[in-house]
């Protein structure tokens, strides 16, 4: 267990990486920003402060491993590979344009630190397990991390997936699900209800934490506790508000596949308190 | 290539039981082998390894899309996954995930589909496959192979073991002769030659191949010199001797036990109609379901018999005869 935690220094993180996201998708002219503001706590704990991982050698058999089933959040993922040194992020200029290893939706053969190719929606928790699996059978104590949108989970597959991790007793998984409550077409419990929630990973099997998504002690203490439950699956269900980080955004249904303009970026910009150069 | 089985030519044997028997020896000797199946091992003769290594069989239940996701991560942890079901549902139910997750990340995961085609009988059509060839030849980075025997799947097995990338495996539910010879070797993307005929070359795969051979043996009669090639690899296609023996007979005959569109007729023609175009007859299901019924009632309903392919080399020679 890593000592003396520096919440302060992982909040600072997270303010860059909200800010690297912004950048990105600004200069890429469209993607998907209130999602990827909303799970930016989230995956800044994970690769600073959780997982284990070497960025010189993204193969490294024992690092943990992030699943990002949510793709469209490829900016978020992006920005923290990053600023975890498995890139130069001069990259991250590149987004979404023709020949970037960037692309709008994470893949695999582009990218080192990517795990899976992701994008179409429901199917990152099945490669989550498999890998899982494998990771047992040779009896490797990695972890696998596999963060879900709420709307992402009315996919059918992810509840085969859920089923399929706790048949296999699979507690080197952990799922997050990024509870934003909006989805492109609306309000997720307009669209298409998922709650409640708890009750329904409950009855699959796993373990649940509830926490916020957005307080960067919570977090790091779900995760904690997610590593010390054994024999079972864990979800941490990660209450959060889209477009987070940013007022004008958060909560914004719009803001889902769209990206900021540049005089929206200079305003969020203000907000995060980065000064523009140039 | 070291043998452990010795299906000899000449015995009858369903593919999909030389699989269960080849994956078990090679579960012996390979301990990064895993099976995936969903719910059909005693169909698909998965069971057989399931028994052996239990710790390294996993039952996903009736849920192929999460058995392919959980068979492309075990692929990313340095696992072989051989994943199994009927081959509607492996290409079918589970087409988006096998595109996705496993041929867009170019994933070391094999797909060995049984009860492909129609003679999975008296189930009927939803469980009859006809469209899956065309299903997985249009994944980028998929290669496809139909044996037509038992000896040949067990060369199969044996050799995509041993090869990075996604595979597609098109096995059958019925016994089926043993028509490859004692010494046959198969390498991926080479077609076998039976002979090459001068009056037209019949280019098939699965069990159209042994109905190919005794279609030129009758017509051995007629004074018609035909040719039968097995074109087991459907993906890469071997363009070599396709236009080789087109070269040769300048007319051609494909049979599958798959539709007409998009399958190995499909395949044949799109390399004949750039490279050497020549008249082609493809036997194959005509854009249609199949129905329940025996086997071969159903063959001859679907117009899959050796008189069909007569009838299609004596098409394409008169076509022929009235072009050159």
């Amino acid at each position: 267990m890593k000592v003396a935690v520096d919440i302060k220094d992982l909040e600072e993180k997270a303010r860059l990486i909200r800010i690297d996201i912004l950048k990105m998708l600004t200069l890429a002219g469209s993607g998907h920003t209130g999602g990827s503001l909303s799970a930016a706590d989230i995956v800044t704990a994970l690769y600073f402060y959780k997982m284990r991982y070497n960025p010189k050698d993204p193969s490294w058999r024992e690092r943990d491993r992030f699943i990002l089933s949510k793709g469209h959040a490829a900016p978020l993922l992006y920005a923290a590979l990053s600023r975890a040194g498995y890139f130069n992020p001069e990259l991250l200029k590149t987004l979404r344009k023709i020949g970037s290893p960037l692309q709008g939706h994470p893949s695999r053969q582009s990218l080192p630190g990517v795990e899976v190719s992701t994008g179409s929606l429901g199917q990152g928790l099945s490669v989550a397990n498999g890998i899982a699996l494998g990771l047992r059978l040779d009896g490797i104590d990695s972890r696998v991390y596999c963060l879900l949108g709420d709307g992402e989970i009315q996919e059918g597959q992810i509840w085969e997936a859920s089923m399929t991790a706790a048949h296999y007793h699979l507690d080197n998984i952990c799922a997050i699900v990024d509870n934003n409550g909006l989805q492109i077409d609306g309000p997720v419990k307009e669209v298409m209800r998922v709650d409640p929630l708890p009750q329904k990973w409950n009855a699959f099997g796993w373990h649940i934490i509830e926490t916020d998504g957005h307080n960067m002690g919570e977090i790091i203490t779900a995760l904690d506790e997610a590593e010390t439950i054994k024999g079972k699956p864990t979800v941490i269900i990660a209450h959060t508000v889209k477009g987070k980080g940013v007022s004008f955004f958060e909560g914004r249904v719009e803001y889902h596949g769209i990206a900021p303009t540049q005089e929206e970026l200079t305003r969020a910009l203000k907000e995060l308190g980065e000064v523009q150069h140039g | 290539m070291g043998k452990g089985l010795e299906t000899k030519t000449g015995t009858a044997k369903a593919t999909r039981v030389a699989y269960g028997e080849v994956l078990l020896e090679l579960g012996k000797k390979r301990q990064d082998i895993v099976v995936l199946d969903a719910d059909l091992s005693g169909s698909t003769n998965t069971g057989k390894f399931g028994k052996a290594f239990p710790d390294r069989f996993f039952n996903i239940g009736i849920s192929e899309q999460d058995m392919m996701g959980t068979a492309a991560g075990l692929s990313l942890a340095g696992k072989l996954p051989f994943a199994s079901t009927f081959a509607i549902f492996a290409t079918g139910r589970a087409w988006e995930q096998v595109r996705q997750t496993i041929c867009y990340s170019n994933l070391n995961v094999k797909i060995v589909a049984t009860h492909g085609g129609i003679t999975v009988g008296e189930d009927g059509a939803s469980h009859q496959s006809v469209e899956d060839l065309t299903l997985m030849r249009v994944l980028p980075n998929m290669t496809i192979i139909v044996p037509a025997d038992a000896k040949e799947t067990e060369e199969v097995i044996e050799v995509i073991s041993d090869e990075y990338g996604p595979t597609y495996v098109r096995l059958g539910r019925a016994k089926v002769p043993v028509i490859m010879p004692e010494d046959y070797r198969f390498n991926i993307g080479k077609a076998y030659i039976f002979h090459i005929g001068k009056d037209a070359n019949i280019i098939s795969c699965g069990i159209m191949v042994e109905k190919a051979l005794k279609a030129s043996e009758r017509l051995k009669n007629d004074g018609l010199d035909v040719g039968v090639i097995n074109m087991s690899t459907i993906k890469p296609i071997d363009e070599e001797t396709i236009i080789s023996v087109a070269k040769t007979s300048r007319a051609i005959v494909t049979a599958e036990e798959h539709s007409i569109i998009g399958g190995l007729g499909s395949a044949v023609t799109e390399v004949l109609s750039e490279k050497y175009p020549v008249p082609v007859k493809r036997i194959g299901v005509k854009d249609c379901f199949g129905c329940s019924g025996d086997p071969e009632g159903l063959l001859k309903l679907y117009s899959l018999t050796v008189e069909d392919i007569i009838a299609g080399i004596r098409e394409v020679v008169r076509m022929k005869d009235n072009l050159w």
